[in-house]
């Protein structure tokens, strides 16, 4: 898995809802299908998501096979004090890959 | 007699459905599209994107969603990344891309005199690396290469192709030219017949556009990841059931540069986003 690509305001007034949106690159092989010489691709896909704001859960979710490459993700949180949001995407193989966002409360 | 009638009728009325689709289909007054220079084959060119549904363009306008971007970024990473026995990236020598590369996605292929030819974007860069410095050529189609292509376009987006067809270039622009309009395939069919005679007409679901190459590497959703340009051309001629030449060889060289001539004047959009 690459660097994910995570996109939020810096800063947001208290309890204001932002808007936060996130690409990974991942292939997401489905396990449908077969190689050239017919075996069963094993299935790998980011299986997993989490997003937490200074330690809480904010959202998650399990992805199934049907996602296609190439994740994206968008969802909205209500930010009540300055701090950080840690994203995580762990997929069948035990890839685990994060990326960390500070966000201010003026 | 009456045979004949029939077929006639027959023709006449595939001809009028022909028509009729085209005026549902073809909404030419949206497209943006762009004058040409004298003795150019179309009479405008028009970006692959006007052909494309809404969503797909939406996803191409938003920098954020637009997933070519992942590539983007891991070229960038690689711009900066020591590699080679001369211990150089490619900023050691070319600097800020953003200045350096502003019109480089713009004129390729360009003429090379070392080798004689001209050479693609990809190659180039690959020349770079073995020449200058010392690394491995990165394989056709490889990620790293892709990435690289992908993010030294995407510094020109926006400006206007513009590639050289004088002097030793008209002669692989007219070998071009001749495998445009050359019939390939058990169909039969040439680049021409869809992308000249037909663009804005369907092809069972799908809209056919000019062929235009100014978006690539683009990220296709098909293949739901970046390609190159030649990994389309060998997409197209496997459609008509042609044997597919080599990708990065002389012949999708000798049509890239052709192609290059037909887009003159398009803004490039690297990274695109394609159906």
């Amino acid at each position: 898995m690459s660097k994910p690509r995570v996109k939020l305001p810096k800063t947001a007034s208290a309890g204001e809802v932002v808007q936060i949106k996130t690409l990974i690159s991942h292939k997401m092989e489905s396990g449908q299908r077969k190689d050239k010489s017919g075996n069963k691709i094993p299935r790998n896909i980011i299986n997993k998501f989490a997003c937490t704001f200074n330690g809480k859960p904010v959202f998650s979710c399990d992805i199934e096979p049907a996602i296609s490459a190439n994740p994206y993700m968008q969802f909205n949180a209500r930010v009540d004090e300055s701090g950080e949001f840690e994203f995580t995407w762990v997929d069948d193989n035990g890839n685990v890959s994060s990326a960390k966002k500070k966000i201010k409360v003026a | 007699m009456t045979y004949k009638k029939t077929i006639i009728a027959g023709a006449c009325l595939s001809a009028a459905m022909f028509v009729g689709a085209l005026s549902t289909d073809a909404l030419a007054a949206d497209w943006k599209s762009y004058a040409t220079p004298n003795g150019h084959p179309l009479g405008k060119v028009i970006s692959g994107y006007e052909f494309r549904s809404p969503e797909t363009q939406a996803l191409q306008q938003d920098d954020f969603e637009n997933p070519g971007f992942l590539w983007v970024d891991k070229g960038e990473e690689l711009w900066d990344t020591v590699d080679g026995t001369e211990e150089k990236a490619c900023s050691s020598c070319h600097g800020d891309a953003a200045e350096s590369m502003a019109t480089a996605g713009t004129h390729f292929p360009k003429w090379n005199d070392a080798l004689g030819k001209p050479v693609n974007l990809e190659q180039q860069i690959n020349i770079c690396r073995t020449k200058n410095m010392g690394a491995e050529a990165w394989k056709w189609e490889s990620d790293p290469l892709l990435s690289m292509t992908v993010f030294v376009r995407h510094q020109s987006r926006g400006e206007p192709v513009n590639v050289a067809q004088n002097g030793n270039m008209s002669e692989w622009s007219d070998r071009g030219k001749k495998l445009y309009y050359e019939r390939v395939g058990q169909l039969d069919m040439a680049c021409a017949s869809c992308h000249e005679t037909n663009y804005g007409n369907r092809i069972r679901s799908d809209l056919l556009s000019q062929g235009q190459s100014n978006g690539f590497p683009t990220y296709r959703l098909k293949w739901q990841k970046v390609g190159s340009l030649h990994r389309r051309f060998k997409g197209c001629m496997s459609q008509v059931r042609a044997t597919p030449y080599k990708v990065g060889g002389d012949e999708f060289l000798a049509l890239e540069t052709y192609l290059a001539y037909r887009g003159v004047g398009l803004p490039v959009e690297t990274p695109a986003v394609r159906q």
